[in-house]
């Protein structure tokens, strides 16, 4: 009698890539608790909106690709894109910003390479510069934190924040300001202190800037947890946020008006977190060995630093992060592991003599 | 406590070794047939010294081992030699092999033997060549001749003896079963080893720490021995040869070498006792302790089995359920291979026949997308990039694949245990390796071609050249002889020419005589020589038929002899 032929290993841990995704989606919820305190429901509009357009377009795909949409839906890595563009997109932005952004990362950047596992680069994040570059000014009107909003004014309702965003409508005066990184690299021939001791959005701050840093920390905590449990190794954040502290402390003249800022102000403004934990650690346009991820999170710190201090954007993670996948390969033909029973690493561009 | 070293990566599967160990060795009922294959071991197949019709007795050689790589095979039991043909054997191809087939005359009669009593005065070689005519290959699972293993020349000289207790796959107990059980007669076996070895500095026994009533057992047994007993943290896979190399000696084995080259010898614990009984008490390698596991088998439990001794025979044995069971595998679950029919033969390498039910081990899922998150990376023992392999493997590109080191692969399977993608990365693996070593040689094969066609084109080339060379060479005489001869055309002019030239090739009288005399005398010394050949091979009493050639030929030189004196006396 016949027995079915399989191969070997027989056993399997426990891991799927659904859980994985999932528990990645967990740990956002710091970071968006600690995004819709401070700013309204913005966030969370923004999210409902990717997700609701990234699930829909990658179904249709792979509906056009004629394979099985329950299957390859339900690895939810199109909810993960989608919720992670939603948390980098300036709350009440309009719809059709969000729309876009999701359609061109879901279709564009990820469907059109093959699907999850082919695309050369982070879909999230190339939504994001399409987005930037195509609408600046949707893309840089952003909204106050709670702390600092005046009198009598408060972050619209969820009623209200829906008609915002769906009709377009400008916020209430009052409710949109700027980012901290804009205000430090506009706030041109101030002093350092001369702006922490104008600028509201540093002076009524607890480390680096108000609302900010609660965002920044929130996401930090979230990546603690996903390294706690294991969905990947240190090397790529800690690199990344190490460059970019070592960086913004050679280049911290003291404070002058030419400074690039303090590297408090750095590590905990901006994208820099939600960056070092969600937005690098992308396996699939990340570099692949640990050397290489050293390396990786290395250049993208170097790159956000650069871009941030002598650039023209404020804020640099997207922008590094794509520049950084352009050389992943490259990364990986030089940094293998040295194998078991080998003196040195090998490249991957040895040819094999015989 | 010896220090021991950490490997790189590893896994932690459930060991679900308890429920195999709850009786002792237990003994089957021989069955009606037995079916011994001819290769079980690495090497050139053994070749069958029976025909189909001989009683044997239990314990008697049917095959013998055929060049330097390779043992003997014997009867497991005493019978009659039914058939020797192909059958299926127990083999991830699913293809058959040459077997032997025995039908039991169930009265399992040795054959009379007797053991080596007194090793310690035995010389090596002759210990050697008794473990290659007992049959013992490893019986870890890679089944490489033992005696050549044990036998690396004088080029490598060994200090350390490793013994590899380890068994760190799951479900597997074997060993530690035999081990439980005859702990003394295997502390022998290591001594009888060491001999062989010389004595080499470090003997060392590898367990892992999940058997600690076996390390119980061998403690008593090994004190003033100079063996050492080291226990290290359970860890699959560790009981790799490389993996277990580095974690008691701290050595890296250099990748493309054997353990000899770095002065160790490591053998697993069950051939240790085989080649005990071989060399002590002259048994050839006819059975072995096989454990059989996995719920949809009643009775879990070690059996001392048989070679040749069908997977159904055991499954029947232990009340198996086919329908509760998702796969029969031989081996345990990281790197066994399923069975396609449970008619195949328990070999000499068979150490577990795993029977899970669907909750153990259920259907493998399809595999989705590969998201490189690393986590097989980070379990390869050696420090491999898999979702590398893996890419470079869907990609074909041989190159990459070397350059990433993929003959480095133990194919234990941790990686593809860890995937969240339910890839199975080891056959993608399994498969470019193939690829790779076909493609090798096909270039081997047609580098000498090319090399061949060359080389005729190039002889071709010269010999029309040489050809062309005489034509023009001819061309050029003939010429030459047409311009001399110029001018007189009539036929006597011809003739007369013609004649001219015979005139003045003939010798004179005395030239004649002179070279008469010189073939009678060249042809008599050749009569001579004929008639010594003859002489001399008669005196050694060579064979008829060279007599009947030399006298033949003495014949011959005598009849030219006649036919040159008679040519002078004409002339005279």
């Amino acid at each position: 009698m016949a027995f079915k032929q399989i191969t070997s290993p027989h056993a399997h841990a426990a891991q799927n890539t659904a859980k994985v995704m999932q528990l990645v989606l967990w740990s956002t919820i710091p970071g968006l608790l600690a995004l819709s305190w401070h700013f309204g429901w913005g966030a969370l509009i923004n999210i409902l909106l990717a997700t609701i357009t990234a699930v829909l377009s990658e179904a249709l795909i792979i509906k056009l690709r004629k394979r099985s949409v329950r299957f390859y839906l339900s690895d939810y890595s199109a909810v993960v894109t989608a919720v992670l563009l939603g948390l980098a997109l300036p709350p009440l932005c309009p719809w059709w910003v969000v729309v876009t952004g999701s359609l061109f990362s879901i279709v564009i950047a990820k469907q059109l390479f093959g699907g999850l596992g082919y695309n050369p680069f982070n879909p999230a994040m190339v939504g994001y510069v399409v987005l930037l570059i195509s609408f600046p000014v949707q893309m840089t009107t952003w909204v106050t934190p709670l702390a600092l909003l005046p009198e009598g004014i408060s972050h619209p309702d969820i009623i209200e924040s829906f008609r915002i965003v769906l009709g377009g409508s400008i916020p209430v005066d009052g409710v949109t300001g700027a980012t901290p990184l804009d205000s430090f690299k506009y706030a041109l021939g101030l002093t350092a202190d001369q702006i922490y001791q104008q600028d509201p959005l540093f002076s009524r701050a607890k480390f680096a800037s108000v609302g900010w840093e609660w965002v920044n920390l929130g996401f930090l905590v979230g990546g603690i947890i996903m390294l706690a449990s294991r969905l990947f190794t240190w090397h790529g954040p800690v690199a990344m946020l190490a460059t970019l502290a070592l960086l913004s402390v050679i280049f911290w003249d003291g404070g002058s008006s030419q400074s690039p800022g303090s590297p408090l102000m750095h590590l905990l403004s901006g994208a820099s977190m939600m960056g070092a934990f969600f937005i690098l650690t992308d396996p699939v346009s990340s570099a692949v060995s640990n050397r290489g991820r050293l390396v990786y999170g290395a250049l993208i710190g170097f790159l956000v630093y650069i871009i941030r201090a002598w650039g023209n954007y404020p804020d640099a993670v997207a922008f590094a992060v794509l520049l950084a996948n352009f050389s992943a390969p490259l990364i990986d033909n030089y940094t293998l592991p040295r194998t078991y029973g080998h003196t040195d690493r090998r490249r991957a561009t040895e040819k094999v003599e015989d | 406590m010896r220090k021991t070293w950490l490997t790189p990566g590893g896994v932690h599967p459930p060991e679900n070794k308890q429920q195999s160990l709850t009786q002792p060795i237990g003994e089957l009922p021989i069955p009606d047939r037995l079916v011994v294959p001819l290769s079980q071991h690495i090497g050139a197949p053994s070749i069958a010294c029976v025909k189909v019709g001989d009683c044997v007795l239990k314990g008697q050689k049917i095959a013998d081992s055929a060049g330097s790589v390779s043992v003997a095979v014997h009867a497991p039991t005493s019978g009659t030699i039914t058939a020797i043909e192909a059958r299926p054997v127990a083999h991830s191809s699913g293809m058959t092999a040459p077997c032997i087939e025995i039908s039991n005359d169930g009265l399992d009669q040795w054959i009379a033997s007797e053991g080596i009593a007194d090793f310690e005065h035995t010389s090596p070689s002759a210990l050697l060549s008794v473990i290659t005519e007992a049959g013992i290959a490893g019986m870890g699972g890679a089944g490489f001749p033992t005696a050549v293993k044990l036998n690396p020349g004088f080029q490598r000289p060994i200090d350390t003896l490793i013994i590899n207790a380890t068994e760190c796959e799951p479900y597997i107990t074997a060993d530690d079963a035999i081990i439980r059980e005859r702990a003394e007669e295997i502390i022998e076996g290591v001594r009888i080893l060491s001999h062989i070895l010389g004595n080499p500095s470090n003997i060392l026994i590898g367990i892992e720490d999940n058997k600690p009533e076996a390390i119980a057992a061998l403690r008593p047994h090994i004190q003033d021995t100079g063996i050492s007993l080291v226990s290290f943290p359970t860890k699959y896979p560790s009981g790799g040869e490389k993996q277990l190399i580095y974690i008691l000696t701290g050595k890296e084995l250099p990748s493309g070498q054997i353990p000899a080259d770095i002065g160790t010898v490591c053998v697993n614990i069950g051939t240790i006792y085989a080649i005990k009984r071989a060399v002590v008490d002259a048994q050839p390698l006819i059975s072995r302790v096989t454990t059989v596991t996995g719920k949809a088998c009643a009775i879990n439990r070690n059996y001392n089995v048989l070679i040749g001794t069908a997977v159904s025979h055991l499954l029947q044995h232990n009340n198996f359920d086919q329908q509760a069971c998702s796969r029969v595998v031989m081996g345990g679950p990281m790197m066994g291979f399923s069975l396609t029919s449970e008619d195949v033969p328990i070999v000499k390498t068979s150490n577990c026949i795993l029977a899970p039910s669907y909750q153990e081990i259920p259907e493998d899922e399809p595999a989705q997308p590969c998201i490189r998150c690393g986590m097989c990376a980070e379990v390869c023992p050696a420090s491999l990039l898999p979702q590398q392999l893996f890419w470079y493997s869907q990609a074909k590109d041989h190159d990459r694949l070397q350059a990433h080191n993929l003959f480095d692969c133990i194919e234990c399977g941790a990686c593809s245990y860890v995937c969240p993608s339910n890839i199975p990365l080891v056959q993608y693996y399994r498969n470019s390796k193939g690829e790779i070593k076909t493609a090798q040689q096909e270039k081997v094969k047609s580098d000498h071609a090319r090399e061949r066609f060359e080389f005729h084109k190039q002889r071709i080339e010269q010999a029309e050249q040489e050809r062309e060379a005489k034509r023009a060479a001819r061309r050029e005489a003939a010429k030459q002889a047409k311009s001399t001869t110029a001018g007189s055309g009539s036929a006597a002019d011809i003739v007369a020419a013609a004649q001219a030239r015979a005139a003045a090739k003939k010798l004179s009288p005395e030239q004649q005589q002179a070279k008469l005399e010189r073939a009678v005398t060249s042809a008599e010394m050749r009569a001579q020589k004929a008639q010594e050949k003859l002489d001399s091979a008669t005196a050694n009493n060579d064979t008829e038929e060279k007599l009947n050639v030399f006298s033949a030929a003495l014949t011959a030189a005598q009849q030219k002899l006649d036919q040159a004196k008679a040519r002078l006396a004409e002339h005279k």
